[in-house]
């Protein structure tokens, strides 16, 4: 999608043992060519052994591992999903507030020739990318803007499509003074209040109070590499264990992969990705997102508009485990 | 004698001796102000509610107390006293989640970190959600969540306003995602309250962070805060990272919301039950005005008269 094909994969630990084998089979390759042998059978041996060992390493990910895999700096981004899966797409700025922030894009679509609106938090592809868009750390404008247009798609009856990509909502100073906690709190409340349909799509790494801040809707999808956290295992693990080295047992504890959440009864669809991960082929997962979100549109089409926000409260009203006892 | 004096003769009678203090301290008899280092008869602070005398620094109170400062005597009925959290992740990090919510509810005879009642304030009806910050923070877990979003439920049932005092540092993260996703089920019910037309009204009270002040403490109609109170979306250490430079004095304070326009007003807590009643009559929604009523025989007889 938005990779040039010449730019050498960036290896996460756990795939180098595939790298290796991979550049063995080029190696062989190779060496066959120059010398006029023929090693077709055991070339297909070897990739055959390289599927298997690559289906091995990515149907066993530890959570730490999955969350690697959902910060892949190669992850298809948001931007890269809407112009996926678009007919026509016109991004769309500003907050009305004097802000617009670059780690929230959004802007008017149509997906199979129906005007929907999309938005998300969007991570840079490179470092430079990624210090305009704030690592898609988004800032209180970006959650104003973010709001400013689902109230828009509210009143032109589109269906509002959301992409969670972020660590959380951006920790400085300036995102204080300007109000972090009333944006997303703002939003939550506002999100139950709207009439359309809203699908929330966690397409990489879902950071707790800042992924929430777009993501109320009548549908929770996620990829099957994504992580949805509470806090980062990182601060988790300086909190509870007082030490930071400890993320990969906190990262098992906080209970962050799509499965987790489904049994938990927060997540509604798991997204199947490539072997490899999203990233390995990025239009695969895409045609996944398509065929998903318009399965799931047209199933919320059916209902009242009075319907869905009665689902869309249910949905979050039973969220939660606790005991009562009979007084 | 003025109240004063009293104050300071109680004050002049205080413990002699080091060793003396230090007992009547540990006691509970005597209360050393963490802000000014003033000593103070425990009973006196109490009934300043936990205000310091000599420098109006604002000491925690936890729920019960609250709840006593704020209702109306003999009003006070305290709902879902019944829910108790469990261990669904079955969380360990170096103690178990279970073994510390029960140690935490012998040493508080708290069942969580919020009690949630409906009562009078000055005679008007009131529901009213205490968080404590005993209780593991005041961090938000399930039944933080539960028990808000049925105070609200209730709330907008009967039509009667919600008052919440936050203490919290936010969500609870031995119930990961579970917690997390309270932030967006109180502000659903919120959204319910607000959509009837009824006053909703944090008090921000020290401290206020994390994902408490990301959903129902920022949502408020009104918002108020207690004097110096510390409210903000991210700990102050990790801002601190973030910019690798020192933060102002006053960051995250209720000065500096109040300042940035995120607080409607500072009240101190001594004066907070009145403030509290007086917004909560001035929102009541109007009775059928008298005065339209019997201006009517009047625009009769007038036309009657232009008839004629
Ligand atoms: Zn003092």
């Amino acid at each position: 999608m938005a990779h040039s094909p010449d730019r050498r994969p960036i290896l996460l630990d756990f795939e180098k043992p595939l790298a290796e084998l991979e550049s063995r089979i080029i190696q062989i390759r190779e060496l066959a060519e120059e010398n006029e042998v023929d090693v077709s059978g055991e070339i297909r041996q070897l990739e055959e052994r390289a599927l298997q060992l690559r289906q091995e390493i990515f149907s066993s990910l530890s959570p730490l591992q999955r969350m690697q895999v959902a910060r892949h700096p190669r992850r298809p981004s948001t931007l890269d999903y809407i112009q996926a899966i678009c007919d026509e797409w016109m991004e769309l700025h500003g907050d009305r507030g004097g802000h617009d922030d670059p780690a929230v894009v959004g802007g008017v679509a149509s997906i199979n020739g129906r005007a929907v609106l999309m938005l998300g938090q969007q991570k840079g592809r490179d470092t430079k990318d990624n210090i305009t868009r704030n690592f898609g750390m988004a800032s209180p404008g970006g959650y104003r803007k973010a709001m400013r247009l689902m109230e828009h798609a509210d009143r032109f009856h589109m269906p509002i499509l959301t992409f969670i990509d972020t660590p959380g909502a951006y920790p400085g100073m300036s995102a204080e003074e300007l109000g972090q906690g009333e944006a997303i709190a703002y939003n939550l409340r506002e999100m139950f209040r709207l009439d359309v349909p809203i699908i929330c799509t966690v397409v990489g790494e879902g950071g707790s109070g800042g992924a929430l801040g777009i993501g109320v809707g009548d549908r929770l999808l996620m990829f099957e590499h994504s992580v949805y956290t509470v806090a980062t295992p990182e601060a988790c693990a300086a909190i509870l264990w007082k030490d930071s080295a400890k993320a990969n047992q906190a990262a098992e504890a906080l209970k962050i992969t799509a499965a987790d959440l489904k049994n938990l009864g927060i997540l509604d669809e798991i997204l199947a990705e490539p072997i490899g991960g999203a990233h390995s082929d990025p239009l695969k997962a895409a045609e996944t997102l398509k065929e998903a979100i318009l399965r799931n549109l047209a199933e919320l089409d059916q209902l009242t508009n009075q319907q869905r926000r009665e689902l869309r409260y249910q949905k979050f009203r039973s969220i939660g485990v606790f005991a009562e006892t009979t007084v | 004698m003025s109240l004063f004096d009293w104050f300071a003769n109680r004050q002049k009678s205080g413990p002699a001796t080091p060793e003396g203090q230090e007992r009547e301290i540990a006691d509970g008899l005597w209360t050393k102000c963490e802000a000014c280092g003033a000593l103070t008869y425990t009973k006196d602070l109490r009934s300043n509610q936990m205000v310091c005398l000599e420098c109006d620094h604002h000491m925690r109170v936890y729920s019960d107390q609250r709840i006593s400062q704020l209702i109306d005597a003999n009003t006070w009925v305290a709902i879902d006293e019944n829910l108790h959290p469990v261990d669904p992740l079955k969380f360990r990090d170096r103690k178990s989640y279970s073994d510390r919510i029960r140690e935490t509810q012998e040493k508080t005879r708290l069942t969580d970190a919020v009690q949630t009642g409906i009562g009078q304030i000055e005679s008007l009806p009131l529901a009213l959600g205490v968080m404590d910050f005993r209780f593991m923070g005041g961090s938000m877990g399930s039944v933080v969540g539960e028990k808000l979003t049925r105070l609200i439920e209730r709330a907008t049932q009967q039509h009667i306003p919600v008052v919440i005092v936050c203490a919290s540092g936010g969500a609870r993260m031995q119930e990961g995602m579970l917690s997390l996703m309270q932030m967006a089920k109180i502000s659903g019910a919120l959204e319910r309250h607000q959509s009837h037309r009824l006053l909703y009204i944090p008090v921000l009270t020290h401290p206020t962070t994390g994902g408490v002040t990301a959903s129902f403490a920022m949502l408020g109609d009104i918002i108020l805060a207690e004097p110096k109170a510390t409210i903000g979306f991210a700990g102050r250490r990790v801002v601190e990272q973030t910019l690798r430079e020192k933060l102002p004095e006053d960051f995250q304070t209720s000065e500096y919301l109040l300042q940035h326009g995120f607080v409607d007003a500072i009240v101190p807590r001594t004066q907070l039950k009145r403030s509290l009643a007086q917004l909560i009559r001035l929102h009541q929604p109007a009775a059928p005005s008298s005065h339209l009523v019997s201006s009517f025989p009047a625009i009769k007889a007038l036309s009657k008269t232009a008839l004629d």
